[in-house]
C-alpha cells in the first residue's frame, strides 16, 4: 500500500516538475526577467520623450545556479502535489471509484481548477516587482481559495444529489465573492502586455503539468494493482 | 481474509493516507510558503511561475 502510494506519487510528482520547470524555462522565465529589468529600472516604460518599450527578453542563461533552484523547487512542489492528489486516489479507490490514467487526468485537472486557476481568478500569477497587499493576507486567501475550490470539486464530482452540488458551488464561489487581498491603487512598473502574457502562459504551464500528472499518476497506479 | 487482517489492512491504508498528505503539505509548504529566506531565494522563480504569492 505504502509503495503503491509512493512509488506512484515520487514518479509522476518529480515528472511533471521536470516537465513544468522545462516549460517554464522555455515560455514563462524569458518573460519573467524581462520583467525584472523593470521591477530595477534598467528599463523604464514611457520613459519621458520614449514611446512604447522594447519588446525584449534577455538571454536567460547567465544565471545557472538561479535555474537549477528553479528546477529543484518544482520537483519539491509538484512531488508535494502528487502525494496529496495520490492520498486522495487511495481514498476514492476505498468507496469504490475506479483509478487509471484516464480518470487520473481528470483528477489532475480538478488540481490544476484549484491550485492554480481559482487562486489565479484573484490574484493572478505576478511579474517580480508587483506591488501588492501584505504577504500573509495573500497567502492566507490562497490556501483559502485553494482548499474552497478542492472541496468544492470533491463534493460535486463525488456528491450524488443536488445538495452536495449546491454546497459544492458555494465552496468554490466564497473565496471569489470574499475576493482577495488588493492595494487600493495601480503601481504597475512593466508593459501590461508583458504581465499579462505572464500571467497567461503561467497558469497554461500548470495546466499541461497537472494533467500530465494526472495521467502518469493514474498510469502507475493502475499497473501496480497487479 | 479473518477481521484481523482487514482491520490491519485498513490501519495501514490510513497510515498510507495521512503520511502521504502530511509529507505533501510539507513540500509544498517549503517549496511554496516558508518565509525563510533561504527558501524564498532559491524557489523564487518557481513560485511566480505557479502562483505562489511572493515577496
Amino acid at each position: 500500500m505504502f509503495k503503491q502510494v509512493f512509488t506512484s506519487a515520487l514518479i509522476a510528482g518529480l515528472a511533471a516538475g521536470a516537465l513544468a520547470a522545462l516549460l517554464q524555462f522555455t515560455f514563462v522565465v524569458p518573460l519573467l526577467m524581462e520583467g525584472e529589468l523593470y521591477e530595477f529600472s534598467d528599463r523604464v516604460h514611457f520613459r519621458e520623450g520614449q514611446i512604447g518599450s522594447p519588446r525584449l527578453a534577455p538571454e536567460i542563461w547567465g544565471e545557472l545556479p538561479r535555474h537549477f533552484g528553479t528546477f529543484g523547487s518544482n520537483l519539491v512542489t509538484y512531488t508535494g502535489f502528487a502525494l496529496i492528489m495520490v492520498a486522495a486516489f487511495l481514498l476514492a479507490q476505498k468507496f469504490g471509484k475506479r483509478i487509471d490514467a484516464r480518470t487520473g487526468m481528470i483528477w489532475g485537472l480538478a488540481g490544476f481548477l484549484a491550485v492554480n486557476l481559482a487562486p489565479a481568478f484573484g490574484l493572478p500569477p505576478e511579474l517580480p516587482g508587483t506591488a501588492s497587499a501584505g504577504l500573509i493576507a495573500r497567502q492566507t486567501w490562497w490556501l483559502f481559495a485553494a482548499l474552497g475550490t478542492v472541496s468544492g470539486v470533491a463534493l460535486l464530482g463525488f456528491g450524488r444529489n443536488l445538495g452536495t452540488a449546491l454546497l459544492g458551488t458555494v465552496a468554490i464561489a466564497a473565496p471569489q465573492l470574499v475576493g482577495a487581498p488588493h492595494l487600493d491603487a495601480y503601481y504597475g512598473v512593466a508593459p501590461p502586455e508583458l504581465a499579462t502574457l505572464y500571467a497567461v502562459r503561467s497558469i497554461g504551464v500548470a495546466a499541461v503539468a497537472w494533467v500530465a500528472m494526472g495521467w502518469l499518476a493514474g498510469f502507475l497506479w493502475e499497473k501496480s494493482e497487479g | 481474509m479473518t477481521k484481523a487482517l482487514v482491520a490491519v489492512r485498513a490501519n495501514t491504508e490510513i497510515l498510507a493516507i495521512v503520511s502521504a498528505v502530511v509529507l505533501g503539505f510539507g513540500l509544498v509548504f517549503a517549496a511554496g510558503f516558508s518565509h525563510s529566506a533561504t527558501a524564498h531565494d532559491i524557489a523564487h522563480d518557481s513560485r511566480h511561475a505557479i502562483g505562489f504569492p511572493c515577496h
